[in-house]
Parts: structure tokens; sequence; C-alpha cells
């Protein structure tokens, strides 16, 4: 990871910044983009510490689309060349308020959805030109199949894991690995006051992602467990999965 | 802030308290409401010094950044929720290491300095407030002070539980090794007076040293037990040592820490060493330094061991010069009342006098036990007291659930001192905790 220089989108989430640890604990540059500055220079003192490499970071605004550009170019002049990207941000929104709202419905697919694939389309120009490079994105479990609960965020996410699965294919054999990260229930500042089972921790998640980069992974479901849930999820007949509350 | 009904306890499972708890995602002062407010770390205070109940319990989990480093110095500026775990992890790979850790190293930096810390190696290095060049605090009245050792405050929140404000960041000096392992040597004492005599023949000459006392001996025997003394390896000793023998490094002693589990078990894996260096006289070895330092850390929650009523972990300091006829006593005591604590640890410390501080460390001998809380406890544990107190000495409140108001102002002559300088930042008793009340401080 030593040679990696990596831009991370969202690097204030709490899964991004246990990831950016660890990188920096490798030895790679890192620069992050965040909305509020005064957690991103928190985060970005502590990472400074952690690596030899540079650390670098700016203020951004997922749904701000059209800044994404100037700031892809400025994080790739600054570290010299970048190739590495990992896609983090993540609005998971309350579902009873977005699902008669439009206008937030529309805001979350900004967050998720299209202020990922703006870097996802530029990284993947880039790296595959130089036939170097490292892409990931952190989808979820909820986007492997719609349900009442979520299904707007789980949508975006979905999105989100098809468009990585198509670039894959595309990006197959010229050096580029894509990798879209499936985290069950995270404990996060996202999560927080939420009811839910098997919540995992950050620090946990984390170790599992920078794994699958270090390998090449194509997919990753962490905890492992996810996948046999998902799995079965995945296989109800839509029948069945219609009158079901999960 | 959101902040939960939760309930807490300490390492050692007693008391357990309900409490406002809130979990900051970074270092906040935002705690204007009424009630009583406390910091808390990563619980591993045994008592309830870290407990607030019907207060607010502000978490600092998440203040957990490196902020600066430099390699000229040594000098590490991080967050006060940082463990030395954390620190040791990045840290001991690059060639530093904590100047002062404790048995485990799963503790805040700011737990450490509000508790003021001991280690092996305090009749070298004192305590771990003597290692930290300034701390920032946040105060009563919402305001945030850095402070250094000229500060009044800053000796003030050393060893001062909690109480004098926040601990929000804290710069502390890291220590130079060479290499990650510990040279460590075992001698065995026949006794408690050749313990003794070891402790102080050996303490000048080794950087870390501690004993482990077979609570079980008695007459002759009564204070047997094991001698263990560290230095960091250099790298020049660890080339010449795998030179010398083939194949690597051969380990006289097992390290049968991790499985030195708190029951009969204990006692035979001790015996068996016992003896078997005392058929060798002594032992070296090289060990890396998490068996050193945190055999228990290996177990992970072994304070569960002792059932959901909990334990005690009683921990006192007595001067020098009464070390032997105390230790005796109580080690007498324990086993004639049927309160077996199969091994206890003795350490000797060093000169370590920081101003209005209610710190633990003095020069003497410190002695520590655990026990199961049962029926009978709290009147045993005021016996013990009453030896400890005769003799000049004190308990350690990092540890304390039980003490009384009374014996804690006997003990600690430093807390008129200390109680001025509380005063002053923090007069209205912001910042309290079930110890602080339990001790009527504030009274």
């Amino acid at each position: 990871m030593k040679d990696r220089k990596i831009l991370i989108v969202g690097g204030n989430s709490a899964i991004a910044f246990e990831v950016a640890r660890l990188l920096a604990e490798k030895g790679a540059s890192l620069y992050l983009l965040g909305r509020d500055t005064e957690r991103l220079e928190r985060n970005v003192q502590d990472l400074q510490v952690r690596t030899e490499g540079k650390v670098g970071f700016a203020e951004f605004e997922a749904s701000d689309t059209a800044s994404h550009k100037a700031l892809w170019e400025q994080a790739d002049q600054e570290m010299g060349g970048l190739n590495g990207l990992l896609v983090a941000q993540g609005w998971m929104g309350e579902q009873e308020q977005l699902e008669s709202d439009f206008e937030q419905q529309k805001e979350l697919f900004e967050v998720n959805f299209l202020g990922a694939i703006s870097f996802l389309t530029y990284a993947a120009e880039k790296f595959a030109q130089q036939k170097d490079g490292l892409i990931a994105a952190i989808s979820s479990p909820a986007g492997d199949r719609g349900r009442k609960k979520n299904y707007v965020y789980g949508a975006a996410k979905g999105a989100l894991t098809l468009y990585m699965s198509g670039l894959r294919q595309r990006l197959h054999g010229s050096n580029v690995n894509v990798l879209t990260i499936k985290p069950g229930f995270v404990s996060t500042p996202m999560t927080e006051g939420l009811k839910l089972p098997l919540v995992a921790q950050p620090e946990v998640v984390a170790r599992d992602i920078v794994e699958a980069m270090e390998k090449g992974r194509d997919e990753l479901y962490t905890p492992f467990f996810w996948r046999y849930i998902m799995t079965i999820i995945k296989n109800i007949p839509e029948v069945i999965f219609k009158r079901m509350s999960v | 802030m959101n902040s939960t009904p939760t309930k807490l306890a300490g390492w050692g499972n007693f008391p357990v308290h309900e409490t406002l708890l809130c979990t900051p995602p970074a270092p906040s002062l935002d705690y204007s409401g009424s009630e009583p407010v406390l910091a808390r770390g990563e619980g591993k205070s045994y008592g309830d010094a870290s407990l607030n109940p019907g207060g607010l319990t502000i978490s600092t989990r998440h203040w957990d950044r490196f902020l600066s480093f430099d390699p000229d110095t040594g000098l590490l500026l991080c967050e006060a929720g940082t463990t030395l775990d954390a620190i040791i992890n990045h840290f001991l790979p690059r060639g530093w290491f904590v100047p002062v850790t404790p048995g485990t190293r799963l503790v805040s930096v700011g737990g450490a300095f509000a508790c003021n810390v001991h280690g092996k190696n305090h009749h070298a290095d004192k305590s771990f407030a003597q290692h930290v060049t300034r701390l920032e605090l946040g105060l009563a009245d919402g305001t945030r002070q850095w402070c250094t050792p000229n500060d009044d405050l800053f000796w003030a929140t050393a060893g001062g539980m909690g109480l004098t404000g926040i601990i929000l960041r804290l710069e502390m000096r890291l220590i130079r090794v060479e290499t990650s392992l510990i040279r460590q040597r075992s001698l065995v004492a026949r006794n408690l007076a050749e313990m003794l005599s070891l402790c102080a023949e050996y303490d000048s000459q080794y950087k870390y040293s501690v004993a482990w006392i077979d609570c079980l001996a008695s007459g002759d025997s009564l204070g047997r037990g094991i001698l263990m003394l560290g230095e960091h390896a250099t790298r020049e000793e660890l080339t010449k040592a795998s030179l010398e023998s083939p194949g690597g490094q051969k380990l006289s002693v097992p390290i049968f820490a991790p499985g030195m589990l708190l029951n009969k078990f204990t006692i035979t894996a001790f015996n068996e060493l016992y003896f078997r260096l005392q058929k060798s006289k002594a032992g070296d070895s090289y060990l890396p330094v998490g068996p050193f330092f945190h055999p228990l850390d290996a177990i992970g929650t072994w304070n569960k061991l002792y059932g959901k009523r909990g334990f005690i972990q009683y921990q006192f300091v007595v001067p020098e010069a009464e070390a032997h006829a105390v230790v005796t006593e109580v080690l007498n005591r324990c086993r004639a009342e049927g309160w077996n604590s199969f091994l206890s640890v003795l350490k000797r410390f060093g000169e370590d006098s920081p101003p209005v501080s209610l710190s633990f460390p003095f020069p003497g001998v410190t002695l520590t036990l655990d026990v199961p809380v049962r029926n009978g406890l709290m009147e045993f544990l005021e016996l013990l007291d009453e030896i400890v107190l005769a003799a000049g000495g004190r308990v350690y409140l990092a540890k304390d659930a039980r003490l009384s108001a009374e014996s804690f102002r006997l003990m600690y002559p430093e807390f008129p001192a200390w109680l001025e300088v509380k005063r002053q930042v923090d007069p209205d008793w912001k910042f309290s905790s079930a110890l602080s009340r339990r001790l009527a401080m504030e009274a």
C-alpha cells in the first residue's frame, strides 16, 4: 500500500476513517473529502502521525455533483497522481419521511448514488489509462433486495452495486480492481439510536475491507455472515416476500 | 447531546449504577445541564471511580485520535480517549514504548492520568503523570484550559479521579526502545524477608520489577514467591543471544500467564514454576511486551470469572520499614479468615510525591489482593484498612469501592491541599462521582 495514493470520499464516515487508519499504518498516502472541516482536520492529524505518506483534505458536499470534477483534479494534483479511490459517503434518511417526499428522495440519490458515480467516472478514466488503480465503494446489503423498511436507501445502494458490477467488467484486464463493499449493521453515528441486531464495530469491518483491497476481491460482505443472510433473503419468492415484514 | 440511561460498573463489576451515558464523536464540552458530570474512558478502574449515578457520564471512547508526534523528542499529543494499546500497536514497531503502563494496556490516557497509574518501573520512573508534559482540561464553567507540570491544577488532576474537569487532550513523552522484547530475569524468594531484600537489591539494577507472592504459603515460607525483573532487550544482545543458541531463543521460563486463570490451576502453575526456578536458581528469558506487562489482557474479560457479585482488588502501600510486618499480618489474616487470593502482587515503589495530588504511590511496598465479593468481605477489608492505616499506609482509589470517608482522610493527608485547587476550578462540584460522594469529599 506504500505506493497507493487514495482519495477517500466521505472521509469522516466511521468505517472510512477506520479503513484510512489501517491504510495509513501500511504507509499509503491519503486525501480525504468530508463535510465537517473541524472533524476532517482531526482525522487528518491522526492519519498524518500514522503514515509516512502524504495526507491531504478538502471540504465537499456529496450532493453538489457539479463541484466534484474540480475536487478530483485538485486531489489528483496535490497527491501527485491518484491511483486509488474509496467512495464511502452515505445518508440513510428516515424511510417514513422519504417515501412521501420526492425532493428528499432525490437528495438521497444525489448523496448515495450520483455523488458516488461522479468520482467513479473520473477514477475509471484515469486508472484505465494508467493501467493501475484500486476502486472501492461502500454499498450495502440493503441494495440486494427492496424492503419496505428502507427501499429508497436500498434502491440508491442497489444502483451503486449494479454500477460497480458493470465497471468491474469494463476495467477487467486493465489492472484496475473494482471492489463492492456491503457492510451489515455497523455501530456508527449513522446507526446510533437504532435498535439493530448483529451490530459490528467499524474497526472489525475496516480490517475486512483492507484485506479485500489487498487481495483484489470483487465483492465483500462484512461481517462475512451477511452473505448467507442476503442469499436467503434474495431467494425468497416475491409472492411470499411481499407479505413478509423483514 | 444524545444520552441514554445505562447501567455501568467498573472493572470489578461492583458496584453497578445507572447513569445517563453519552458518547460524543469528538472532544466536547457539552454539559451545561445541572446534573453532576463525569468523564469515563475504558472503564478499567475497578470500583466506583468512573461511575456517576444519577448524573451525566461522558464517554471518551471516540476521542481516540493521535494529533502529532515528534520523533526527535518522543512527544506524542493525542486525544484523551486514546488507549495505551493503540499507542503501543502503532509505536512499538517503530521503536517507541509508553513510559508507564499499568497491568492492562486497555486503558485510556485520560484515565491513566486521572488515576495517575503506576507500572512495574515505578521504582525507576515514577508514575504516569510524571511523563505528561501538558494537558487540555474542560472546566466546570465550560471553558478549556491547557495545564503543565508548573500548574497546581495539573497535579490536582493527576490522580484527581476525574474530579477537576474533563481531560480532552494530552501530551506525553514516549521512550525509545531498540527491540519489542523484554529480557526477563526471574528470582526465587523462599519467604517474605528474602523477597523484600531481593527487591531492594535488584530494583536499582532493573527498570522493571514485580513479584508474585504465593498467598497460600505459611510459616517459614510465608511470602515466598518469584521476583520478575525486566529490561528492554537491546539489538546487540539479541544478535549475540541468537548467535550463541542456534535455532533462536529458548524460553527458560514458560509463559503461562494467559492460562493464569484465577483458580486452583493458577497456584499449580505457580508452584511448578517456583520449584523449577528453585532448582536452577534463576532464569533468564526474552519475551514480548504483552506477556510481560499485560498477561491478563490475553484473557479478555477475566473479571467475569468472579461471578455476578464481582470482586474487589485491594491494593495498599506502606512505608518500607513497615512492609515486612504489615504484609505478614495481612497474609496471615487472609489465610486465617478464608479470604484466599491465590496469588498476589508485590512491588517496591520509588520516590514520587507530586504536590496537591491524590496520587497513590509513595516510597514503600505495595501489595495487591483480588477478593471476590461475598458476605463479610467489607468488614474484613475494614480490618485491613486499620492495619494499613496504623502503618502509615493507604489504599489505591482507582481500585477502591468501599473505603470509608474517615479512613480516606487519614490515608490521604494531601486532601485539604487538593480540595483548595478543586474549589478554585469547581466550587459547586459540577464534577463528581460515586467515589467522591462515598468518600464525602464535598462535605
